[in-house]
């Protein structure tokens, strides 16, 4: 069923690509889609383009582990849209013609803006691509049963085809389509959701058995731990410092185990945990017994305590009830953490164990951002909620399509759209989250496919539509940062900055080659970052956006003084600045596989340092530098 | 040779004030906002403190954040369309297809 629908929608969207391409005669077809899109349309494609694979799967799944701390990143998105509608959007669509970089150097036609932000758009496109396409593998492997690379390499097929046939107009109804049908179906999961209401032993509707997790009774004298019942061995213990947990492997009849290790007013309990433990030769051992069909990863996730008590009675509740009730403090949810470690045999094993979390804990910041930590992780946090303030109105992909439509009060009504559609979603995400951290569907190793493991526990039918338009969310952002990175290469960089003359026809087949390099390069980046959590990369493709991008945005608008080289350097400095910074930090150690505590750079979000530092670059670069002598070609935003 | 704008919408005269407009209302929601990030930082708990109907102030606030994003650029254009209509005779055309 999930095959057929997606199937059908991959189809359908590829014929009209096909039908729109022969349209498409003019590179102004091709880049802006000629910019005859009605604002409404414009506005449900905004949304298409914006809610990436980041919102859909990311963020449920951030919210579904760590609570509202994953809405952040929801109320941060959708925040940033007010700097594109008040700032960004009519001086714009006022500037440009095809490309962000068209608007920047309106004023001046300068070969080093153009070739700065042909670079920073193409940049911002691959970071943002890298985790689309991460949410690509993730979605192919339980849904069609497909190895994640395969995924990526669907996914990059379909998305160029569509780009490749017709650029930005077959883009645009792409994401339009996605846009509508994400919010629908996201509509009916949490109506889902609600209806159901909720069991402190979530079985699926019936689907899945609770699983009972097991405590044992231990004991430790002179540091060594042991284990009340008989016939259990404790083969190791290890300390966990970044997780702070204590993790015992236990054997019992030659099957081997892990616990986490419970020390509470003086007595030691051992509770079961899940892991998977992959040994030298390359066998998987899921929880003790090879990894096979049958044997894989239990899914987790519920509330242990609502309101201080077991419920086993379903019965519906409003949104506002659910909210409510998981924010009581006397309601305790079971989340999920992952421990890695190197067991005595060498073996590279991952254990999940349960941690419990009061309703009050979970529904406010705090469990992934540190705003009680040290003034480090504070900093840290509010790096983060800048970028994503600043970030939207400097993406690229988001940029062009303020050329689509055909004047600046089409542009500020399609981006007020964007803003009704793409809030009412984030809201929806919360629900969602937690949606699928109370009702026993999360995989424990992938937080990413929240949402249609959510929509699994509901029935074939709704996890068929939600995964297909997960697919379809993938699609669709792709399909625009494909559009601008081949706006980057063939228009920006060899028409523009290169100045190599080309009829129209070349224009459109210089972009159609460009798609299909670009649309390679992020089938294997894809390929490459797996695992990463989507929301956590976008949330760095918005800082490198946020510091290239919108400090010349806003200055080229706001301040007269502003000079060509002064922007160069800007963009230049926003994007090595935010790249350094981030390539030198602890998440992306990790990713090296290096100790994170090593990083030099102590905090993950770079655009508290790197915003200032592009912004500052552009004053002090302009200020030395003698104003442009080319004509004046708009006016000041603000006299 | 500069690369001409694509806009087909002619000089707007009332570009200036809606941009002046623009910094003012992002200067407000900045400040909403500011105020949720100031929060989080300075006095993490008082986000626990319950609200109304059960919902404590980080979720309170953060759907504020949204809704009242939206609000606010109902208003901006409202207020564009009326400065558009008595500048420039008439509001600007909205699109073909």
């Amino acid at each position: 069923m999930v095959i057929l629908i997606f199937l059908s929608f991959v189809l359908f969207v590829v014929g009209l690509s096909f039908y729109l391409g022969r349209r498409t005669k003019t590179s102004s077809a091709y880049y802006a889609a000629g910019g005859h899109i009605h604002w409404a349309v414009n506005g449900i494609a905004f949304a298409g383009d914006y809610l990436s694979a980041a919102s859909f799967l990311g963020i449920c799944g951030m919210i579904a582990t760590v609570g509202y701390d994953g809405f952040l990143y929801s109320i941060g998105y959708l925040a940033g849209w007010m700097v594109a509608l008040f700032v960004v959007a009519e001086p714009m669509k006022r500037l440009g013609k095809y490309t962000f970089t068209d608007a920047l150097d309106s004023k001046f036609n300068s070969r080093g803006i153009k070739l700065a932000a042909a670079i920073s758009t193409l940049v911002v496109s691959v970071c943002y691509l890298i985790p689309q396409m991460v949410g690509a593998g993730v979605l192919v492997e339980p849904l069609l049963g497909l190895a994640q690379h395969w995924g990526v390499i669907i996914v990059g097929a379909v998305v160029i085809t569509i780009v490749a046939t017709a650029g930005m107009a077959s883009t645009t109804y792409v994401q339009f389509l996605k846009g509508g049908l994400l919010i629908v179906f996201s509509l009916a999961l949490v109506t889902a959701v609600c209806v159901r209401g909720f069991s402190t032993k979530p079985d699926q509707g019936g689907k899945t058995a609770f699983y009972e997790y097991k405590t044992l009774a231990a004991q430790e004298s002179d540091g060594k731990l042991s284990v009340s019942e008989p016939g259990w061995q404790v083969v190791e213990v290890q300390e966990v410092k970044d997780v702070h947990a204590t993790l015992a492997r236990l054997s019992k009849a030659g099957m081997e185990t892990w616990w986490l290790v419970n020390r509470e007013e003086g007595k030691v309990s051992l509770k079961e945990t899940q892991s998977v433990a992959v040994a030298g030769d390359g066998q998987k051992i899921i929880n003790g017994a090879p990894a096979s069909e049958t044997n894989v990863l239990r899914q987790v996730g519920n509330v242990e305590l609502l309101r201080g008590k077991q419920v086993l009675q379903r019965k519906s509740v409003s949104p506002f009830g659910m909210l409510a009730a998981l924010t009581d403090k006397d309601t305790i949810m079971q989340r999920w953490k992952e421990a890695k470690i190197v067991d005595k045999d060498g073996a590279k094993v991952s254990v999940y164990f349960p941690v419990l979390t009061p309703g009050n804990q979970l529904m406010r910041p705090g469990l992934k951002f540190k705003v009680q930590g040290t003034p480090l992780e504070k900093l840290d946090f509010v790096s983060l909620m800048l970028a994503l303030f600043l970030g939207t109105a400097a993406l690229p992909h988001i940029l062009i399509r303020y050329y689509t439509v055909p004047n600046p009060a089409s542009a500020r009504k399609s981006t007020i759209v964007a803003i009704a559609s793409i809030g009412f979603f984030y809201i929806l995400t919360l629900f969602m989250g937690l949606g699928a951290a109370i009702n026993g569907v999360m995989n424990p190793a992938d937080s990413n496919m929240a949402a249609p493991l959510l929509a699994r526990s509901f029935g074939g039918l709704l996890f068929a539509f939600i995964s297909a338009i997960a697919f379809a969310t993938v699609l669709g952002t792709v399909s625009g940062l494909i559009v601008a990175a081949s706006g980057a290469v063939a228009h920006d960089f060899f028409d523009r900055f290169l100045n190599h003359k080309m009829d129209d026809r070349q224009k459109i087949r210089a972009g159609k080659i460009s798609a299909f390099v670009v649309g390679f390069v992020a089938i294997i980046l894809g390929i490459l970052f797996k695992g990463m959590n989507v929301t956590f990369l976008v949330g760095l493709a918005f800082a490198v956006a946020a510091s290239a991008n919108l400090p010349a945005i806003v200055m080229l608008l706001f301040w007269k003084r502003t000079t060509s080289k002064g922007i160069t350097a800007s963009v230049v400095v926003g994007i090595v600045s935010s790249l350094v910074l981030i390539a030198l930090s602890p998440d992306l150690y990790k990713l090296y596989g290096m100790d994170p505590t090593q990083a030099p750079i102590p905090f993950t979000n770079p655009g508290i340092f790197s915003i200032p530092l592009s912004f500052i670059t552009l004053i002090v670069v302009s200020l030395l530098t003698p104003p442009d002598q080319a004509k004046e070609t708009i006016e000041p935003a603000v006299k | 040779m500069l690369h001409e704008p694509a806009s087909s919408g002619g000089r707007d005269a009332a570009a200036s004030y809606k941009s002046r407009l623009g910094v003012w209302m992002f200067l407000v929601y900045a400040l909403f906002y500011v105020g949720f990030v100031a929060i989080n930082l300075l006095n993490p708990l008082l986000m626990e403190y319950n609200l109304v109907f059960g919902l404590n102030l980080a979720t309170v606030y953060g759907f504020s954040l949204i809704i009242g994003a939206l609000l606010l650029a109902l208003i901006y254009d409202r207020l564009c369309r009326k400065k558009e209509l008595s500048m420039n005779g008439q509001p600007t055309n909205e699109g073909s297809e």
